[in-house]
């Protein structure tokens, strides 16, 4: 079986995000980028397909400038082939536009299944995952927390509800999967593995297609959110904060007796 | 029926349903909707599809029409025969604005939906407004801690909202609303087939009926750190809570998760612990009647729903309150 | 004198010529058998890979010698076994070297020309005194070391396994072999006595008295009335001591008696870098998979042991309540060297030939692996220098090459890997502390400085320690030292990444803080954390980055001595100083930061366990990344450690001088209920209240 995992780096949510002068955008110099933690769990329900069935993993990323590392991570914890998608994407995709480049791409690329994080902090036009299977005419199921094969063409995933409820669903290949979360937490790859890697195996690169896919909207204003309803903010040592707390609960009639 | 050229100032609502009864979060949908209707000046619809979906748009008398389509194949819910269904409807109404709430199902549907029908999409919206003849949606990225407005190209959107973020929901309402019929289309094999609903295992808690939570999120940094956690919620006579990444580690049962695909909770006292606030979990539970929230960063987004903040770090705080609520017993 | 007269004896007194040949064909059998286990011993170690300890072979031999000589590993700390065992170890040499004078002049120089024969005469009266003498220190060293082993049973000797529960394992051969030696070198012991008492006692030559042991023991028999039987017993008792004696030689290298052959080549080759400097690792497969993988020093580690039970005591893991025993440890791999190579030892613990096991997370769990904290203590204590901490770290490399990692450790190490620190802060917030300071400290990536404080992750990003660092900071400017700071260049030093087996990571993080300090201009390094010294002083100057590097109460001191610094407002009291394990231990700095203490005005006591003997915090190896692993009932060892210092009366401050043992003790005493019963101090923060 053919497993492809899209992947996509965002923002490092660990810093402080700045916005550019224009008020429309990030400020992308200096900004530190991740691999989407959604993309993460994805990756890792395809190692463990792999792991229990004899399967392939190749791991597709748009170019950005900084996807290198990452993709020989990703080789690092186990997936077979990892391919960048080189094209003007420097200064971040749009989800759609990235979803139709990637539709286009698996025309070439071999694969059964494709694995895709539920969604990104950056998803302002949509999630990747959905928005590709639109594209290529083939079914998709979001919120995916576990997947199992039943047969060459066929998987089960379950989706999951508010309250914890499920869903099984029987898929035909082949078909995007939104991964919520995998069986079991991503695994470790060790650094003398990726530098090895670095060193021995090669990403393998494919021009961009061509494609037509506006987002439809166009930010006029990013900023951090207006103040609001902000919390009252205690300060002190920890004994003091302690007794704030207490005579706020008491007030409430919220503390035992 | 309304005239064709007409409804380019709807706004429709795709309505979720769940064994027979419609979500929660589509009633506040169509609160949300109203309003923008008002402001587009156009019909609010409400569609909704489903095995007996007639029967449904009896609850749905805050909208002004429901579109229903109705067919055996939609006995159970699966992506894409829903998707395919809600597809004729919309194409048929030729909406403005199309809501979809921002849940599992809304996942499948707003992009689906946008693709399909060559439509805008907007995600993340706490709220979506006409300016000036256009559509402006405003989005929640990176965790909450950015806003995004942004403006539509074109006549037509497909907007995802985030429950929560507006006034609370007035319930279906009492009006009869026009109801119309879409034909299904030919939803042909279906390539998604449903097998069956699995419940969650029983927790030994309903953190729904608790009236204290003491919820837990990623600043605790090990499961050898509960203890901390729980010692107080005992202190407290509360129950404990978490968000969606402490569930996933599996150091909490499902049963505790609070958040968008956990439970959504309205107790006397939710102390969130460690939690940053992403959008997620705040939609299980900001309707809490009095919030305090514990985070290390003063910028993390919990402290824009809580009432009280202490920007401090968890390991000297949680022991110092429990130590000053077990003298107080 | 007449030849009769002559002071000698009569090698094989009395015996027929068929006895003296069964004689020589037992001791030929005797020492066919002991070569051929010996042989296969040393084909063991040949098979392990190569280990460069051969340079200065002969320095070397001088240290080793000296060492084995004045039993300094052995005694120090323990003077009753080092009393005794010196005792044993030099009776036994001087009974072997009498054996083997016997043996060169009866059965080689008599051949020759009977008239070059030496054991006579003069020398062979103070021949016999010196082995009656040493032969009696022999015995009676035996009898205290069997003394203490059955009456004392010190800790050491319980050979209770922390990481197997009880009933699983079955040690009772290990206490078998410990009573089969005692017991039969003891017999050899008496029973010379014995041969030597009847044969006195038979012949009386009068020249005997030089033999005070023996001669005393003829007296005796005449006493008790048995000389006129002694002609004919000296016989039975002479086959006797043979038999038993040349049993011995046969066994040697089949069971604790090795120890006699291997200990001494092991501290011939000992390595005081062993865990300073750890080798490097082979990217494709770091760490230890298999035995293959050993080296032949390593092979000689595991058979080194005598299980003296020291690191076992010594360990701070085990003492917690961890399912680590150093000595457990050993004892484990060399169990699956010895089967590996067709069983060599006769009585073990393991009965059988089990399959080849992975050895760690296999043979040997990951969860003793992942306890050690890498203090170093286990080396310390070992006499006889085996090395453990580095076999630890190898097999913990396999252990992160495979991904076998606790989930706290896994996300601290991607934190390191992300953001140079383990708090998953970023690296632009390094020097954030320095915000609270009125004066800049320079950037010494832009200005020559004398100093560069490499400042640690703990000292720099702790919200809890950061007001400590700001302290130094200050007290350093009062003294007008010029030094300044690596800011966003500084990463992670890495020693604690090395030692929990992430190579690739430590590479990664070297590599970087090397180029930084490339680019900075300074004297020399100064730090504040010991483990950042370690890796900085040892194991950087492979990679290119060598710098001399201070630890900062070296500096202190330096400046108190020198007069900078003046304590204007002495402090008084009574305080403990605790030896971080990477300070003493490893960087053998132990005296600077009690100057610095005593010229405060402290009046300093010194715990039991201090300098090279302190006790752990706990926080090493990566523990401190690893999440709360408390075993429940049983005091971590920081409580204990403060229990410990809590002992002296009067005590009021535990000084410390490493900036995660501040967040490890001042816990402690939150946790294990001292509050308010003692203050953990740092030792420029008390170096600044002294400053006024």
């Amino acid at each position: 079986m053919d497993i492809v995992v899209t992947v996509k780096m965002i923002p490092d949510l660990v810093e402080e995000l700045e916005v550019n002068a224009e008020g429309t955008d990030l400020e992308r110099a200096g900004l530190r980028l991740r691999l989407n933690e959604f993309d993460e769990h994805a990756l890792e329900e395809a190692l463990c397909l792999k792991d229990r069935h004899q399967a392939r993993v190749t791991v597709v990323a748009l170019d950005t400038g900084d996807v290198d590392e990452t993709l020989y991570t990703c080789l690092a914890r186990g997936a077979d082939r990892a391919l960048k998608v080189t094209g003007a994407f420097a200064g971040g995709v749009a989800s759609r536009a990235m979803a139709a480049v990637l539709a286009r791409v698996l025309d070439e690329v071999p694969h059964d299944l494709v694995l895709a994080g539920v969604q990104a902090a950056d998803d302002r036009d949509g999630q990747v995952g959905v928005l590709l299977a639109a594209m290529r005419g083939v079914p998709h199921v979001s919120v995916v927390t576990g997947v199992e094969v039943l047969g060459d063409r066929m998987v089960l995933a379950r989706q999951e509800y508010a309250g914890g409820l499920q869903a099984e669903l029987e898929v035909d290949l082949p078909a995007v999967l939104g991964v919520q979360a995998a069986r079991q937490a991503p695994r470790y790859a060790p650094v003398s593995r990726v530098r090895q890697l670095m060193k021995t195996a090669t990403l393998d690169a494919v021009p961009a297609p061509a494609v037509e896919a506006a987002a439809g909207s166009t930010v006029t204003r990013l900023a951090r959110p207006a103040g609001g309803a902000r919390a009252e903010m205690l300060d002190g040592s920890p004994e003091e904060i302690a007794d704030r707390l207490v005579a706020i609960l008491d007030e409430r009639g919220l503390v035992r007796r | 029926m309304s005239a064709p050229g007409t409804t380019e100032r709807d706004v429709a609502v795709v309505v979720e349903h769940l064994d027979g009864r419609i979500a929660e979060v589509s009633f506040e949908m169509l609160a949300r909707g109203r309003t923008l209707a008002t402001a587009t000046g156009g019909r609010l619809v409400a569609v909704v599809a489903g095995p007996d979906a007639r029967r449904l748009a009896g609850e749905l008398g805050a909208a002004d029409a429901v579109a229903v389509v109705e067919h055996a194949t939609l006995a159970h819910y699966t992506p894409e025969a829903y998707l395919h269904a809600h597809r004729a409807a919309l194409e048929r109404l030729a909406p403005r604005v199309t809501l979809v709430a921002s849940s599992s199902m809304g996942l499948d549907q707003a992009a689906g939906l946008a693709v399909a029908l060559d439509w805008p999409l907007c995600a993340y919206c706490t709220d979506v407004r006409v300016e000036d003849g256009a559509l402006v949606a405003v989005s929640q990225i990176y965790g909450g801690k950015l806003v995004a407005e942004a403006r539509v190209d074109g006549p037509r959107a497909v907007c995802a909202l985030l429950p929560g973020a507006g006034p609370p929901p007035t319930g279906g309402g009492t009006g009869a609303p026009a109801v119309e019929e879409i034909p299904a289309p030919d939803l042909g094999a279906a390539r998604i087939r449903f097998r069956r609903l699995v419940a969650p295992e029983a927790g030994d808690v309903d953190i729904a009926r608790e009236g204290i939570l003491v919820s837990v999120g990623r600043g605790i940094q090990s499961q050898d750190n509960l203890p901390l956690v729980e010692a107080l919620a005992e202190a407290l006579g509360a129950a404990v809570s978490a968000s969606r990444p402490i569930v996933d580690q599996g150091w909490l049962p499902k049963s505790r998760q609070v958040g968008k695909s956990g439970l959504t909770v309205k107790p006397r006292l939710y102390l969130a612990v460690g939690i940053s606030g992403a959008p997620e979990h705040l939609e299980g539970m900001r309707g809490a009647e009095l919030i305090v929230a514990i985070n290390q960063d003063p910028g993390a987004p919990i402290f824009d729903v809580a009432h009280y903040g202490v920007a401090a770090d968890l390991f000297d705080v949680l022991p110092a309150l429990t130590e000053k609520l077990k003298a107080r017993a | 004198m007449s030849d009769a007269a002559l002071p000698t004896r009569e090698v094989f007194r009395h015996f027929p010529a068929a006895a003296v040949v069964l004689f020589y064909v037992l001791a030929t059998l005797a020492m066919l058998v002991a070569g051929w286990g010996l042989w296969r011993r040393i084909r063991k170690y040949a098979r392990g890979r190569p280990a460069h300890r051969l340079e200065a072979l002969g320095r070397r031999l001088v240290t080793a010698g000296a060492a084995i000589a004045a039993h300094t590993t052995l005694g120090r700390r323990h003077a009753l076994p080092g009393l005794a065992h010196a005792a044993i170890f030099w009776g036994f040499l001087a009974l072997f070297a009498g054996t083997l004078i016997i043996m060169v002049d009866h059965d080689m120089v008599r051949l020759v020309n009977p008239g070059w024969q030496f054991w006579r005469g003069r020398f062979y009266l103070w021949y016999s005194a010196a082995l009656d003498v040493l032969g009696l220190g022999f015995v009676l060293g035996l009898v205290a070391m069997l003394l203490r082993r059955s009456v004392l049973r010190p800790a050491a000797l319980d050979y209770t396994r922390p990481d197997r529960p009880a009933g699983s394992y079955d040690r009772s051969g290990y206490r078998a072999d410990d009573r089969l030696f005692l017991w039969l070198l003891l017999a050899v012991g008496v029973t010379g006595y014995l041969v030597e008492g009847l044969r006195i006692a038979a012949d009386r030559p009068p020249f005997e008295t030089w033999s005070v042991v023996g001669w005393r023991l003829a007296d005796l028999f005449d006493v008790l009335g048995v000389t006129p039987a002694a002609d004919g017993l000296h016989a039975w008792s002479w086959w006797l001591h043979a038999l038993l004696a040349l049993g011995f030689v046969a066994y040697v290298p089949y069971g604790k008696a090795i120890h006699m052959v291997v200990d001494g080549v092991n501290l011939l080759f000992r390595d005081d870098r062993a865990a300073k400097r750890l080798p490097p690792a082979p990217e494709a497969a770091p760490g230890y998979a298999g035995l293959a993988d050993l080296t032949w020093k390593e092979l000689l580690d595991l058979d080194a042991c005598t299980k003296c039970g020291r690191c076992h005591v010594a360990c701070p893991a085990r003492a917690g309540g961890q399912p680590l025993s150093p000595r457990d440890l050993i004892l484990e791999l060399r169990e699956h060297a010895d089967l590996a190579a067709g069983g060599l030892t006769w009585l073990r613990e393991r009965p059988d030939r089990a399959g080849p096991t992975p050895l760690a997370g296999g043979l040997v769990r990951a969860e003793t692996l992942w306890a050690c904290t890498t203090c170093r203590a286990c080396m310390e204590a070992c006499p006889v220098a085996i090395e453990h901490v580095p076999l630890i770290v190898q097999l913990r490399r396999t252990l992160v090459a495979e991904g076998t990692l606790d989930p706290t450790l896994q996300a601290a190490l991607e934190k390191l890997t992300r953001y140079g620190n383990s708090f998953g802060q970023s690296e632009r917030n390094r020097a954030r502390w320095t915000q609270g300071l009125d004066f800049k400290i320079p950037d010494a990536r832009k200005e020559a400085v004398d100093y560069l404080w490499f400042v640690g992750d703990y000292a720099a990003y702790d919200p809890g320690l950061q007001e400590l660092t700001r302290g130094l900071a200050r007290v350093l400017r009062r003294a007008g030292v010029s030094f300044g700071l690596l800011y966003e260049g500084e990463r992670n030093a890495g020693n604690d990444v090395r030692r929990v087996g992430e190579e690739g990571l430590y590479q990664l993080l070297a590599e970087r803080n090397a180029a930084a300090l490339a680019g900075a201009r300074f004297r020399a390094i100064v730090t504040t954390d010991p483990h950042s010294y370690n890796t900085l002083r040892f194991e950087y100057p492979e990679l290119g980055a060598a710098y001399p590097v201070r630890h900062y109460t070296e500096l202190l001191d330096e400046l108190l001595r020198g007069g900078v610094l003046a304590p204007g407002r002495p402090l008084a009291g009574v305080a403990t100083y605790h030896d971080p394990c990477y300070l003493s231990r490893y960087a053998a700095i132990t005296e600077p930061p009690r100057r610095v203490l005593a010229h405060l005005g402290l009046t300093l006591v010194d715990m039991p366990r201090s300098r090279a003997t302190s006790f752990c915090c706990g926080a090493g190896g990566g523990r401190i990344w690893m999440g709360d692993t408390r075993v429940p009932g049983v005091p971590t060892p920081a409580e204990q450690r403060i229990a410990e210092a809590l002992e002296i009366p009067g005590v009021r401050y535990f000084v410390v001088a490493c900036p995660k043992d501040v967040t490890m003790y001042r816990d402690a005493v939150k946790t294990g209920g001292f509050e308010g019963r003692i203050e953990v101090k740092e030792v420029a923060e008390l170096v600044e209240a002294a400053l006024g």
